[in-house]
């Protein structure tokens, strides 16, 4: 196996287990996925100025052509991006829960109080 | 049969205008205190139920029947008189009978909870394709709680008061069944199962769990 496939693959699969299920949402989280956002944006530049330089990258770690290792990064970045995006929502999701029902359970009023309503009916 | 003044009978209601009167009368014949969580339905649900005699909570937003459920325990827990909680289905194929001798179980002591099952009996008779469904998720559920169940997704329960104070529904859409058996299984809570006749009407088959949502019940199970 080349080693780009074992890098990109084992990248993936820690990347994709520790955004789903280990890291908690902080601040040196946002941190990280910003700083790689930065890279990104460098290596994207560095790509549209110098086209040589990703052919020449990728034959550093094995890669055939620049265009290939291009799309494995666009393929790890994306599946960041679903991961982390689909943590936000689950996050939106359970705060949307407890905001509606705690709407609900004021605008219902407390259950009514059965002797009070006994006396009432009779 | 006499009133229970100590039971809440908690309804998750979602479109079901055409049978939720029905449904509503027949459980307050024997429950006095029936609530409807109206989980944002777009139609006149809400205003059946509440028609028909019962008190209902309603959801701003669609959020699921979990959701509906937890919201609907937790109206009921306000209740310092409540001692036991049903959960009802909203259309109509459960049996209010059924629920006044579960209830009658939980009363004997003889359990904490107790699950209404569809596969203890022949009464209900289930298509093939939704037997699998239901099978699967049974196995499943059992691999997680080391349980024995026969049913893990029916909508008829009867739970005391104590279970009711510990439990904590998350999952927001079908997988709760599942959740709500772990938890209980983490309180030691004891449970029994009590065979249930199901009533497969064309209405409520039209709206049934189809073999596709059983994939979102494992991924929401799998990622919470």
């Amino acid at each position: 196996m080349l080693i780009i496939q074992v890098v990109l693959i084992i990248a993936m699969v820690a990347g994709g287990a520790y955004l789903l299920v280990v890291s908690p949402v902080n601040s040196r989280h946002l941190a990280l996925r910003r700083l790689g956002l930065l890279a990104f944006v460098v290596f994207g530049t560095a790509a549209i100025i110098a086209p040589g330089l990703t052919s020449e990258i990728a034959g550093w770690v094995g890669v055939g052509r620049g265009t290939d290792l291009l799309l494995y990064l666009l393929f790890v970045a994306f599946l960041a991006f679903v991961a982390t995006t689909g943590r936000r929502q689950r996050q939106l999701e359970r705060q949307l829960t407890v905001l509606t029902r705690r709407l609900a359970l004021d605008e219902a009023g407390p259950p009514p109080q059965r002797q009070a309503d006994d006396s009432v009916r009779r | 049969m006499a009133a229970v003044h100590d039971t809440w009978v908690v309804v998750p209601l979602f479109n079901e205008e055409p049978v939720i009167g029905d449904v509503v009368r027949g459980l307050l014949d024997v429950f006095p205190n029936v609530v409807c969580v109206d989980d944002g339905s777009s139609d006149q649900s809400a205003r059946e139920a509440e028609a028909a005699g019962a008190t209902t909570v309603r959801h701003a937003l669609n959020l699921g029947q979990g959701a509906a459920l937890q919201t609907g325990i937790t109206y009921a827990l306000a209740d310092p008189a409540m001692e036991y909680v049903v959960t009802f289905d909203a259309d109509g194929q459960h049996q209010v009978s059924d629920a006044v001798h579960m209830v009658q179980r939980l009363r004997d002591d003889e359990a904490d909870v107790v699950f209404g099952s569809r596969f203890l009996d022949s009464r209900t008779r289930p298509g093939v394709l939704k037997r699998l469904v239901l099978k699967t998720a049974v196995v499943y559920s059992n691999a997680t709680t080391g349980l024995h169940l026969t049913d893990a997704h029916n909508g008829l329960r009867a739970l005391d008061r104590k279970v009711c104070e510990q439990i904590d529904i998350r999952q927001n859409r079908m997988a709760h069944a599942s959740e709500l058996t772990q938890q209980i299984a983490k309180t030691g809570g004891r449970m029994v199962e009590q065979p249930v006749h199901i009533l497969y009407t064309d209405y409520s088959r039209a709206k049934g769990q189809s073999l596709l949502n059983g994939v979102n019940i494992l991924t929401d199970l799998l990622f919470k």
